[in-house]
């Protein structure tokens, strides 16, 4: 390969990981810019969406073999559905039973119950698929899409899956931006992350707002967690820990609470992340990632585009 | 029958006991001000009518149906709006979103854009600024706005708590001939005010708070007279 080869080839990587990162970043972000809670189990609901949707193509007779025609659009469609609804149920119900009767108590007490959730679900998945990898087939088909449909003469590979993971994650992204900017409904969400007792005085009902949150935020993971499997085939119960973690570091670098920030911080955590791999060494990735999220921290705690304190007041 | 009563309430932040026995009432039609220095459980008494705070005893009653256990919003639905000490702007929105937000429990389109009209011949100053951020304006376009976006409920019962705090004496007079007006057209006012004199002279009605109870009620222009008022309150010796 040719060194423009191995940059433009790492640059896709670096998309493609860095959306699905930042599909999931804009769950702990969302969560913590209404109630100010880091949801440690958040990286779990991405988990359920590979588990599910996975689940989901066997029950619909998908067998293993990648889907073609109309088969393909139907199918797919309803399996993204279905994922997204039950990681978005999934996340309210870890809100009502670990969080929501916490909401008045010291704000230490829910961060532990979030970690007690994450560790709940990781080993009710534990239990459900068992603690090996789990292989997740070729449902969406794989074409080389440089060489096979552009005959492009390049070593730079990027196949449909690739472009299923970007094609899915960004509109969505874009949608949720939309939704939060235009519709009554995200203006209330937003007024409610300014200030939650000056949206209630506006008739707002705070705890339907929430709900909302985690719901739109388990979503999209749910629909990243599917996408994740037609990307890299392959999972396993604690998948969720590693990505969350990630995510959860890409959100604090945008700015936590931040929507923009946090998909620019799962676009730049993708980067880093192919960069180092490339150029620094894998085994470096996690040291120098986390190292960065600490210098950010120490030098501009309020993140990459977050807003001060001072000015959120 | 009163449109609000409240009934022996007794509230507490904690182990502070901030309201200890509050009665007071306020009929249709009326302007009834609550006035008292500094710590004297006024905006406490607005934050447990609201449904903000939830009284340890006692009832608050809307219209005979008792509202002192609902959460926020539902106690917006039966018509109560307020404008809130501190203003609470959703400093991050537009002027025109924080607006939006005042008519959020609302669906008449049509109406709540006779009232947005309505709000800007009262307050032209916040319609030239409908794009800026709220945390942008200054402290008067901030409590304008904060009425504003009160009286985008279209309510039944508005709850005012210091409309004129930090205000240029020639908005002070501007807010309250606003107020008047605004009870003309029939919207019922609770206003809390440290401006006493200025609070009496537009009110019917007025209670004096001392430490979480009230001590005076009468008439606004009783009460203006009242000696004890006059010196505590209207500064005089």
């Amino acid at each position: 390969m040719s060194s423009t080869d191995i940059i433009l080839q790492q640059l896709l990587n670096g998309l493609t990981i860095g959306s699905y990162l930042a599909m999931i970043a804009l769950g702990y972000t969302m969560v913590y810019g209404i109630i100010e809670l880091i949801n440690f189990a958040h990286g779990d609901v991405f988990t359920a969406g590979f588990l599910i949707s996975l689940t989901l193509f066997e029950w619909f007779g998908a067998g293993g073999k990648t889907l073609t025609g109309f088969r393909l659009v139907w199918m797919f469609t309803l399996v993204l559905i279905l994922t997204m609804l039950a990681c978005g149920i999934i996340n309210v119900i870890v809100d009502r039973i670990a969080y929501k009767p916490l909401r008045k108590a010291p704000r230490l007490a829910p961060l532990i119950t979030a970690v007690a959730a994450s560790f709940a679900l990781e080993n009710i998945y534990a239990n459900w698929k068992g603690p090996s990898q789990i292989f997740y087939p070729d449902y969406f088909p794989r074409v080389d899409i440089l060489h096979n449909w552009l005959h492009l003469n390049t070593t730079v590979l990027f196949t449909t899956q690739d472009a299923l993971l970007i094609g899915l994650t960004i509109p969505m992204m874009l949608g949720l931006r939309l939704f939060i900017q235009r519709t009554k409904l995200g203006k209330a969400m937003r007024a409610t992350a300014q200030n939650a007792a000056a949206a209630s005085i506006m008739g707002i009902d705070v705890e339907r707002v929430i709900m909302t949150t985690f719901f739109i935020g388990g979503a999209l993971a749910g629909a990243a967690g599917m996408a994740f499997g037609n990307f890299l085939h392959t999972g396993r119960y604690l998948m969720g820990f590693d990505a969350g973690l990630f995510a959860f570091t890409a959100a604090v670098l945008g700015g936590i609470g931040n929507i923009t920030g946090a998909v620019l911080g799962g676009f730049l955590i993708g980067f880093l992340k192919v960069f180092s791999d490339q150029w620094i060494g894998g085994q470096w990735t996690r040291a120098f990632i986390f190292t960065i999220l600490i210098l950010v921290l120490v030098f501009r705690p309020q993140g990459l585009v977050g807003e001060d304190e001072a000015e959120k007041a | 029958m009163a449109m609000l009563e409240l009934h022996d309430v007794h509230s507490y932040y904690g182990s502070i006991h901030a309201l200890r026995g509050i009665s007071l009432h306020v009929n249709e039609g009326e302007i009834v001000t609550m006035i008292g220095s500094n710590g004297a459980g006024k905006s406490t008494t607005i934050r447990t009518i609201s449904g903000l705070l939830h009284p340890g005893k006692g009832e608050v009653l809307l219209n005979g149906e008792r509202i002192d256990q609902m959460a926020p919003h539902q106690i917006v639905a039966r018509g109560v709006c307020q404008s809130p000490e501190g203003r609470w702007i959703f400093p991050r929105l537009t002027v025109l979103e924080n607006l939006e937000m005042g008519a959020f429990i609302r669906n008449d389109h049509a109406e709540i854009k006779q009232d947005m009209e309505r709000v800007f011949e009262l307050f032209p100053r916040l319609s030239e600024r409908l794009q800026q951020k709220g945390g942008t304006l200054s402290g008067g376009e901030q409590q304008m706005l904060a009425i504003g976006r009160a009286l985008m409920g279209r309510p039944h019962l508005l709850l005012l708590d210091e409309p004129s705090m930090g205000l240029a004496p020639v908005l002070v007079e501007a807010i309250f001939e606003t107020i008047q007006s605004i009870n003309k057209q029939g919207t019922t006012i609770l206003l809390v005010e440290q401006n006493a004199l200025m609070a009496l002279y537009v009110a019917h009605r007025g209670y004096v708070l001392q430490t979480g109870e009230i001590v005076l009620e009468g008439l606004a222009k009783d009460l203006e007279e009242n000696e004890t008022v006059r010196k505590a309150y209207l500064g005089e010796e």
